[in-house]
């Protein structure tokens, strides 16, 4: 357990999870089972490269190029994976575009199911059992805790992740942004509006 | 099982608190507990449903205490322990176990684990069905949550044949079932007391029974 003994860049004494873990780092690297560099490329991956704007960039093609609206509607995985995104946690995916009529909202009750090659790794609040238990019986009221008052008129959709099929919201796309770029309108898109907490707004 | 993991519709985890920022981790422990998760994941000596029942296993109160990244990290120990690999005498030549090569880790990504597989038979259920979920409640690990089950609802997709996770984190058999989204009315989970209009969920085909 010399691991413990590493040096630290502040005072602060290691917590208990924190000896834990590096424990069992040492013990895996020096089994042979983890080899640290994977190791800081996965963190790299995830932390740096893979993320949201990713999925803004699908949602601003949905939104400008027809045929590929209808690819998504019709085989999601296979047209995402078109612009490059694929793979882990998004094996298989579904696209469910928001209309007037209904608002979509994604959740995973038994876990944190998110599609990663899009959206990247999930946010703290949508890991939280706050969400993950009301999200499907009242997820009207979880959407006010993000500041979103849907008008009675909107049914809400709620989309429990339980298998491995994954699940990106297609947001409306906000009047006025008839003549913006690509990029422009791939800026609007946030995290939230994907997952179904938010709306896009100019 | 029915464990504190399956909380869809429950009351008593207080508001939600919204992140203060973007950040996937918060400290580097949480990037270290992720990222052997994925690296011994790899290393195949375990699947992903196997996975699943580790962290849906820890007791309540730990798996509430613990976070995120901690019932991961809790729960890769328990793994890790149970198949003997922490034994001093266990190591990857001696097992034969093939680490992740830094090298294959963005393959190894993009191809992911897919779960779909030729099916055998056909679905039983289209799209329009009326269904009925199962009573049911394994001691093992499922999928069906508990909110669905007895409930009625409608098929509203068939996802072709899928892995069996029942099945796949007992035995690490396969048997690939037909998966499908069924979509329920909120009126039907909660009665007047929710606001959801619908509410799906993805379920295999012995989850479900006809109703005619």
């Amino acid at each position: 357990m010399g691991s413990t003994q590493t040096h630290q860049h502040d005072e602060r004494p290691l917590s208990d999870i924190e000896i834990r873990v590096k424990a069992l780092e040492s013990l895996l690297v020096e089994k042979g089972y983890v080899h640290p560099e994977t190791l800081e490329r996965l963190i790299q991956t995830y932390e740096h490269e893979v993320g949201p704007h990713y999925g803004a960039k699908v949602v601003a093609r949905a939104w400008t190029d027809e045929s590929f609206a209808q690819h998504l509607r019709d085989d999601a995985t296979e047209a995402v994976a078109s612009m490059g995104y694929r793979g882990r946690q998004g094996e298989h995916l579904v696209a469910v575009e928001n209309t007037p009529e209904q608002h979509n909202l994604v959740v995973c009750t038994l876990c944190s199911c998110y599609p990663w090659p899009v959206l990247g790794l999930p946010p703290a609040w949508y890991k939280s059992s706050a969400f993950r238990s009301q999200a499907v019986i009242r997820p009207r009221e979880v959407l006010r805790s993000f500041g979103l008052d849907l008008p009675e008129s909107t049914h809400i959709r709620v989309w429990d992740s339980t298998a491995e099929i994954r699940y990106l919201v297609i947001p409306m796309r906000p009047t006025g942004t008839e003549d913006w770029s690509l990029e422009a309108l791939a800026g609007l898109v946030h995290r939230d509006a994907m997952i179904g907490t938010a709306l896009v707004r100019t | 099982m029915n464990s504190i993991h399956d909380m869809g519709g429950m009351d008593g985890f207080g508001p939600l608190v919204l992140d203060q920022d973007d950040a996937c981790f918060h400290d580097e422990w949480e990037r270290r507990a992720f990222a052997m998760t994925l690296a011994m994941g790899a290393t195949k000596q375990w699947n992903l449903d196997q996975a699943r029942a580790a962290r849906e296993s820890l007791p309540m109160l730990r798996y509430l205490q613990a976070g995120y990244y901690g019932i991961w990290f809790e729960a890769l120990e328990k793994l890790l322990q149970d198949r003997g690999l922490l034994q001093p005498q266990a190591n990857a030549v001696a097992l034969g176990l093939n680490q992740l090569a830094p090298q294959d880790v963005k393959q190894t990504l993009l191809r992911g684990a897919p779960t779909e597989r030729e099916g055998r038979t056909s679905p039983v259920f289209k799209p329009g069905d009326a269904v009925m979920v199962r009573a049911m409640n394994p001691p093992t690990h499922t999928r069906c949550p508990r909110y669905l089950r007895g409930k009625q609802g409608m098929i509203d997709r068939c996802h072709g044949f899928h892995v069996f996770p029942d099945r796949h984190a007992v035995s690490g058999e396969e048997a690939p079932q037909a998966l499908y989204t069924v979509v329920f009315k909120g009126r039907d989970l909660w009665g007047d007391d929710g606001s959801a209009d619908l509410v799906s969920a993805d379920l295999w085909e012995s989850y479900l029974v006809p109703l005619c």
